[in-house]
């Protein structure tokens, strides 16, 4: 099972599902959502928050949010 | 002619779209800045001329990437729009968007069409079209938005007219919805709410239910059938997020129609300026030297207007003294007004400085790499890469700063930023260490370049936040919140920074600290001067007392005045109180007329100069040219001969004022944004234990 947590830099993916019990609305408001093409732009220095490009916006996250949301790599 | 009633306009739109650029276009420097009555939220009008007959009445909401509210200054966009007796109900509303972003901004677009009330959609940064290779086809999207466009380019000053054109025929836009939402999501559902909610259109029945605890306009009546509803149904969540997915979808189909972008136009400036802003490295070293340079430049660049305003107020009260009746009145004027708004006035460039910086951080989009770069480091502590901004935003003045905090979402790592945000060095310090710096620190060079009285200055801002980090290692231990932490930051492209932007916001903030630091300030000096200038009757008999004492001895006018003087101050209230308090602060070094300057000071850290200088100057009687600095540098303790500023009290007043918690309205804002007395309480007495315990070690290594 792929999740953005596990993309390289510059890999992309299809987001599948959402892995949370709760889902934060803010995130699908911000453009990531089911469907959506996404990809990682780039990591932090301590490899944590995770900078990516999903359905136009250029958003980041935290790596544990990031390990929540399931995608297929392409 | 005649005038109509101003059209109430409200600009909404996403973060990072230009919208403040547009109203500063559209409004010039006719803005007022107020408050949302209950709640701190900077709220921005203006005026707008449309036509000869007609004016609009512009206000600025909070930027928001949705009508649903994550944050408390993004609830007002909700309140505003969703409550038609509120004062600031529009009349139209304008959605400001951008060419890159469109996507995500019309998914805003899209809930504001529902509300019923004539929308625009303004499109920004048409300018840059053909350079990001973006074509966009605007007839047919303003028959699938069912909206009017208008595209301008705020920064350029072009497409205004046209909006404002535009904006008189607002009676014949479309106001029908863009989505039916209520069969999309759940028909069945719907069906209930629009048979509890007759009396409410439909959409805005789903935002009451779903945004129940942030309308504080509802009835009670309204809360009951809200709830009952919320009972019936568990599936509200799962409703909003349909909802969200489905206005996407809409959003996507339509802008495959009306909106294309050629990838070969695409530049990679932003791809190549992340990789070095957010490098391992080089990264930190960049925000290291910004850091660097706005201290030096605080330092450096303030002092030099600094201390021409700290001579022009000498000059003027000594000017009040000598050519005003001499009474009352003048020596409340000359000794305690105009030495009290130096102590304000004398800020102005530093914070001016310190605003212009933080402003640039903010619009070039700089400070959300700094957010991305530090988020890691700053959880270790139990904060959140967000907190850096109230952090730095510190270094000017705590209040805004902690409001900065609001966009925080898990409530520990919020708490422990709004917590600890008051070590960091404010301006309101600045004068304190300023004064006595320059009085026990030589002007000496260290290695031949770094001045000594600046690395002193640089030791005490690296002291604050180093104690803003210990502390919140401590609180993360201490405090038991189980949170939902939740972070998510827009990267938004790089910008040049608007001149006009920059102006516009440096002058309303340090209008605004001033003004509201101003009030407690004069306040304060015209009572201090009371309280200094009257007294029991050992102050009225002064002269007599005086008198007698040096009956036979040989003295000179001056000398038996000055020793009147001394004893006036010494019997009047004021002096009563400091010396009431003069053993607890005696192990720290401090005598009793510093003692006053620090209970005055438990209002604004600042007043501390101020104090000093009305005091000084009630009790002096002769040389009245002379500056705040010069006279404390003349003080001297009457039992030991030493002077009263030395290394050792000085060092240990520095130390006192790293720590110690002393502003009302750090405090009364504390208050406020943690709903609870608990914590600024927590913050005076810990605070306050921390400075007096330092403060005496310090005094005791050094004397």
């Amino acid at each position: 099972m792929h999740t953005i947590a596990s993309l390289n830099v510059g890999e992309r993916g299809i987001i599948e599902q959402f892995l949370f019990d709760s889902i934060p609305l803010q995130l699908l408001e911000m453009g990531c959502l089911p469907g959506q093409e996404v990809k990682l732009i780039q990591l932090a220095p301590l490899y944590d928050p995770l900078y990516i490009k999903v359905n136009g916006s250029h958003l980041a996250i935290r790596k544990e949010t990031a390990a929540q949301i399931r995608i297929t790599k392409l | 002619m005649l005038q109509n009633t101003p059209l109430k306009v409200a600009l909404v739109g996403n973060p990072n779209t230009g919208k403040t650029s547009l109203f500063n276009q559209l409004t010039g420097l006719k803005q007022k800045v107020g408050n949302y009555p209950g709640i701190t939220v900077d709220k921005k009008q203006g005026s707008c001329k449309l036509s000869d007959s007609q004016t609009a009445l512009i206000s600025d909401l909070p930027g928001t990437y949705s009508i649903n509210p994550t944050s408390i200054d993004e609830t007002l966009v909700l309140e505003t729009l969703l409550d038609a007796e509120n004062a600031d109900f529009p009349n139209v509303i304008i959605v400001v968007a951008e060419i890159e972003n469109l996507k995500r901004n019309l998914l805003l677009f899209s809930q504001i069409k529902e509300l019923n009330v004539p929308t625009l959609l303004v499109i920004n940064m048409a300018d840059q079209l053909k350079r990001k290779g973006i074509s966009i086809d605007i007839d047919a999207l303003e028959k699938e938005l069912k909206t009017k466009i208008v595209l301008i380019s705020a920064r350029k000053n072009q497409g205004i007219d046209t909006l404002k054109s535009e904006l008189l025929n607002y009676k014949d836009w479309d106001t029908s919805p863009l989505l039916n939402i209520a069969d999309k999501i759940d028909a069945c559902f719907f069906k209930q709410v629009k048979k509890d909610f007759k009396d409410v259109p439909l959409y805005k029945a789903w935002l009451i239910i779903t945004q129940q605890e942030y309308c504080r306009f509802l009835s009670d009546d309204m809360h009951k059938r809200i709830d009952k509803i919320k009972d019936s149904c568990d599936a509200i969540k799962k409703f909003q997020h349909k909802e969200t997915i489905y206005r996407y979808q809409k959003i996507n189909e339509i802008l495959k129609k009306t909106y294309k972008v050629d990838q070969s136009k695409a530049t990679d400036t932003r791809a190549r300026l992340d990789a070095i802003l957010t490098h391992r490295i080089f990264g930190y070293a960049i925000f290291a030297g910004i850091l660097f340079l706005i201290f030096q430049s605080i330092f450096d660049w303030a002092s030099v207007p600094m201390d021409i305003i700290d001579q022009f107020f000498a000059e003027l009260s000594s000017f009040a003294k000598t050519n005003m009746p001499p009474g009352v009145f003048t020596s409340l004027i000359a000794e305690g007004i105009i030495p009290g708004i130096g102590g304000v006035v004398i800020f102005i460039p530093q914070i001016a400085i310190l605003f212009l910086f933080i402003a640039t951080l903010e619009e070039t989009g700089y400070m959300s790499r700094v957010v991305f770069l530090m988020d890691k480091i700053m959880r270790r502590y139990g904060m959140s890469g967000k907190s850096v901004i109230p952090l730095i935003s510190g270094t000017a003045c705590a209040i805004p700063a902690i409001m900065a905090a609001r966009n925080i979402s898990g409530w520990k790592e919020r708490l422990i930023t709004i917590l600890v945000t008051p070590f960091t060095t404010c301006s309101a310090r600045i004068p304190v260490y300023a004064i006595i710096i320059s009085l026990i620190i030589p002007d000496d060079k260290v290695l031949g370049i770094f001045n000594l009285q600046g690395l002193t200055l640089f030791a005490l801002y690296a002291l604050g936040f180093a104690a803003a980090i210990f502390s919140a290692m401590l609180l993360n231990r201490v405090l038991k919140i189980k949170q939902r932490s939740f972070f998510i930051i827009e990267m938004p492209n790089y910008k040049l920074p608007s001149i006009k932007n920059l102006i516009i916001t440096v002058i309303e903030k340090t209008k605004a600290f001033v003004f509201g630091a101003g009030k407690i300030i004069l306040a304060l000096s015209i009572v201090l001067w009371f309280l200094a200038s009257s007294g029991p009757a050992a102050y009225d008999n002064a002269a007599i007392t005086i008198n007698e004492q040096t009956q036979g001895s040989n003295i000179s006018d001056d000398d038996l005045a000055h020793k009147i003087a001394s004893y006036k101050l010494e019997n009047s209230y004021i002096g009563i109180m400091g010396k009431t308090i003069e053993p607890v602060i005696k192990p720290l070094g401090y005598d009793w007329k510093i003692g006053i300057a620090l209970i005055s000071s438990f209002a604004a850290r600042e007043v501390f100069v101020g104090t000093l200088a009305t005091i000084y100057s009630v009790g002096d009687d002769g040389d009245d040219t002379a500056t705040i600095k010069e006279r404390m540098r003349a003080e001297v303790n009457p039992e030991t001969g030493e002077k009263v500023f030395n290394l050792a009290s000085g060092m240990s007043l520095m130390m006192y004022y790293v720590f110690a918690m002393q502003c009302i309205g750090t405090l009364a804002i504390v208050k406020r944004e943690t709903n609870s007395w608990k914590w600024p309480i927590l913050q005076v007495v810990g605070m306050g234990i921390l400075a007096y315990v330092t403060a005496m070690i310090t005094f005791m290594i050094l004397s």
